[in-house]
């Protein structure tokens, strides 16, 4: 299959593995953002054919593992209520609020609802006039447009059943936190280049100057991850920082204009709270005063709840790459995606979960099952 | 700034969830906990497809599958030739000879009859086709709403030869596993038609009774070990339940396991793993190495296995755990999902 084959192919895989072996001299230690490379790396174990001191750090680009508890437990609130039709993404339903997940709401009997695009929960709203449609929309800013754009068809077609509830957040505000702080190990990055293909890659400019750092713009293949550590081995190793872009087949500087002007007329940045994290100032979207009425936190009166998050799990840790999954005393004993206790281990493209669907035979000898 | 969060981990649920009915990890957590628990006995511990009881000396495969599809039609098939399919493989993974179908349908008030019609008569040319014969049935009609359309049981019945032992708990290490042709047409099928994506080529179900594909495997070589059809929870599933069965590993091959292009292609765009995605017209089977060939050769002169492949081996390394060599070249783990695979967000 065309764009597909090619960027799995094993000799392709480790001529590029080898040429990076042949050009580091030093160790380095580089993030990948998204979860969805995350999701490569362990899938295809492609970390095992870097030379050693080729280190992957898993950075904080899961938008599930991101969203707060205190979203969450407004989700199943909302999703609880009379009359309620609570539409999500498929893989936010298995993540643990404080007391229960969307299934266990759905099991009780609420209406709980998996779409493929926020268009088809527009569609439910129109054809449930009786009920109220409330879309989950959460996610970076791969997700932004799709979910700008329910909301002003919501209102252009002059719904009055219909609502979002959101939790977006921002990839490079995210980046600059981690950048700034003093336990900051890492010395390049991988952007995402979902989030690129939307937004271009003009901010990420700033980032690498102000920071020194160089940083690639990576795609999601396993020719495609090696081919950007390789391009950032190259900037480390001849000392320079720049942005480059590897996936030039889907990313261009500027982005996708139309996307960005949906987004840009239905939200505006605000601060966010990142579960793992905590507030980071400036780092998501929030709709603008003219869509309030599309809000569910203000249609259903959900702002108060907050939630705090006991300090067991090290997901912060891993979040900002400073431990891995398996350095978690929980990891696949307390900790498993059956019963997950942090939001890494739920969705798939969680470093934890990544961890342990992919790698428990080479962490875990002895004492799997 | 940098704290963290993490709820307590959830206690066991008072509700039964879809995931309960995914064929994956819920779903053998709940037949344990709740149906083996109460009805223990040596013919339902073998945990295989299938139930093998001596009568009079004859040995009886007994089996019993529920068909609840969402859309009823569907490319490839539909619930009444999936209700004989089903039940029928689940026959001849013991290998059985099928005879006799029972049919049970639930029908919701309401339904309409030319549909009812066409099902009955889609199952009616689905077992001619088998060879068996619906020999007993029950019709119940639910209120409006209690119901969804149109679900169909089927039991069946069937014969199995003296000397044959078809189980799970057979693989040994050294055996190799084979498989009968391309995984999830039949997920992606129904998806696709449940949600309304077209791609550019129609994807069809591969709905089929494998009861022959079996017998041409067994008159080529008797060292076969177990045999199971990956329907819900796809091939990952039936491998773990070996695994777990006989207390061996299993290492695949990625490279080894065909999937058609626009299963691929469908699979891409949404996020899914074709390892999980539901198949009803192929087998997996474990085989004695020196057997391997000669089985490999039968099922690809059968219709149903001109694509069968050998992806794998039984190992007595990390057992009750399977692994896949990937593409490019490292192992990972093959795990057991949960619940259903959710499609992912972006």
């Amino acid at each position: 299959m065309k764009y597909i084959d090619e960027y799995r192919d094993e000799r392709i895989v480790h001529a590029l593995a080898a040429q990076i072996a042949r050009r580091a001299t030093r160790p380095w230690n580089l993030m990948e953002i998204c979860g969805g490379q995350t999701h490569t790396i362990m899938r295809y174990g492609l970390d095992e054919l870097l030379p050693p001191g080729i280190r992957l750090v898993h950075g904080p680009g899961c938008p599930v593992c991101v969203t707060p508890l205190e979203i969450v437990d407004k989700a199943i609130e909302i999703a609880s209520r009379p009359g309620v039709i609570f539409v999500s993404y498929g893989d936010m339903l298995r993540v643990p609020g404080s007391r229960f997940d969307l299934f266990r709401v759905k099991a009780a009997g609420a209406d709980v609802r998996i779409v493929y695009s926020p268009m088809e929960a527009v569609k439910l709203a129109r054809t449930h006039p009786d009920r109220q449609v409330v879309f989950f929309g959460i996610g970076f800013e791969t997700t932004a447009p799709a979910n700008a754009m329910a909301v002003w068809e919501a209102r252009r077609q002059a719904l009055k059943n219909f609502s979002v509830l959101v939790s977006h957040v921002l990839v490079p505000p995210a980046i600059r936190l981690l950048l700034g702080s003093p336990n900051c190990v890492v010395q390049g990055f991988i952007a995402p280049g979902h989030v690129c293909t939307i937004m271009g890659y003009r901010e990420y400019a700033a980032l690498s100057r102000d920071f020194g750092v160089p940083i690639v713009v990576g795609g999601f293949e396993p020719a495609d991850l090696l081919e950007a550590v390789g391009m950032l081995v190259a900037q480390l190793e001849d000392g320079r920082a720049e942005v480059e872009n590897q996936y030039a087949r889907s990313v261009s500087y500027e982005g996708n204009l139309p996307a960005q002007s949906i987004v840009e007329s239905v939200f505006e940045v605000s601060d966010r709270k990142w579960r793992g994290i905590g507030m980071i100032p400036q780092s998501g979207l929030r709709l603008r005063a003219e869509y309030a009425a599309f809000d569910a936190e203000q249609v259903f009166r959900v702002g108060e709840i907050t939630a705090d998050e006991p300090a067991e799990c090290i997901s912060a840790e891993v979040l900002q790459g400073l431990k891995r999954p398996t350095d978690c005393p929980a990891f696949g004993r307390g900790c498993t995606p059956e019963k997950p206790m942090g939001a890494p281990m739920v969705s798939a493209e969680g470093a934890c979960a990544a961890y342990y669907h992919y790698r428990r035979h080479s962490i875990a000898e002895g004492r799997v099952c | 700034m940098l704290t963290m969060s993490c709820p307590a981990p959830l206690a066991a649920g008072d509700h039964v969830q879809l995931g309960h009915g995914s064929g994956g990890q819920l779903s053998a957590d709940l037949v344990r906990d709740v149906f083996l628990a109460a009805f223990r006995n040596p013919a339902l511990a073998r945990m295989d497809d299938q139930a093998i009881v001596i009568v009079n000396g004859t040995r009886l495969a007994f089996t019993t599958d529920s068909f609840v599809v969402k859309p009823l039609f569907f490319p490839g098939g539909d619930i009444g030739s999936l209700a004989v399919h089903g039940t029928v493989n689940d026959l001849a993974m013991g290998g059985a000879q099928p005879l006799f179908l029972s049919a049970a349908f639930i029908i919701e008030e309401g339904f309409s009859m030319p549909e009812l019609r066409r099902v009955v008569e889609s199952l009616r040319r689905a077992a001619a086709g088998a060879g068996v014969q619906v020999v007993t049935g029950d019709t119940k009609v639910v209120e409006k709403g209690s119901g969804d359309g149109l679900f169909i049981n089927t039991s069946g019945l069937g014969v199995v030869a003296n000397g044959l032992n078809l189980s799970g708990d057979q693989a040994r290490p050294g055996d190799r596993v084979l498989l009968s042709g391309p995984i999830g047409d039949h997920g992606i099928a129904i998806l696709a038609q449940r949600e309304g994506f077209e791609f550019e080529s129609t994807i069809e179900s591969d709905s089929a009774p494998l009861h022959t594909l079996v017998a041409a495997m067994l008159a080529a070589s008797r060292e076969i070990r177990c045999l199971r059809d990956p329907t819900r929870g796809g091939v990952s599933s039936t491998l773990n339940e070996f695994a777990a069965q006989a207390g061996v590993g299993i290492e695949v091959d990625e490279r080894a396991i065909p999937v058609h292009d626009a299963v691929k292609g469908a699979c891409e765009l949404l996020g899914l793993d074709p390892l999980y995605v539901a198949n009803e017209g192929k087998l997996v089977a474990i085989v004695a190495p020196a057997a391997a060939d000669r089985v490999l050769a039968a099922m690809r002169r059968h219709p149903l296995g001109e694509e069968a492949q050998i992806i794998g081996s039984v190992t007595a390394d990390h057992p009750r755990l399977v692994t896949m060599r990937t593409l490019v070249g490292p192992a990972r783990i093959v795990h057991m999902l949960a619940g259903d695979q959710l499609p992912r967000i972006c």
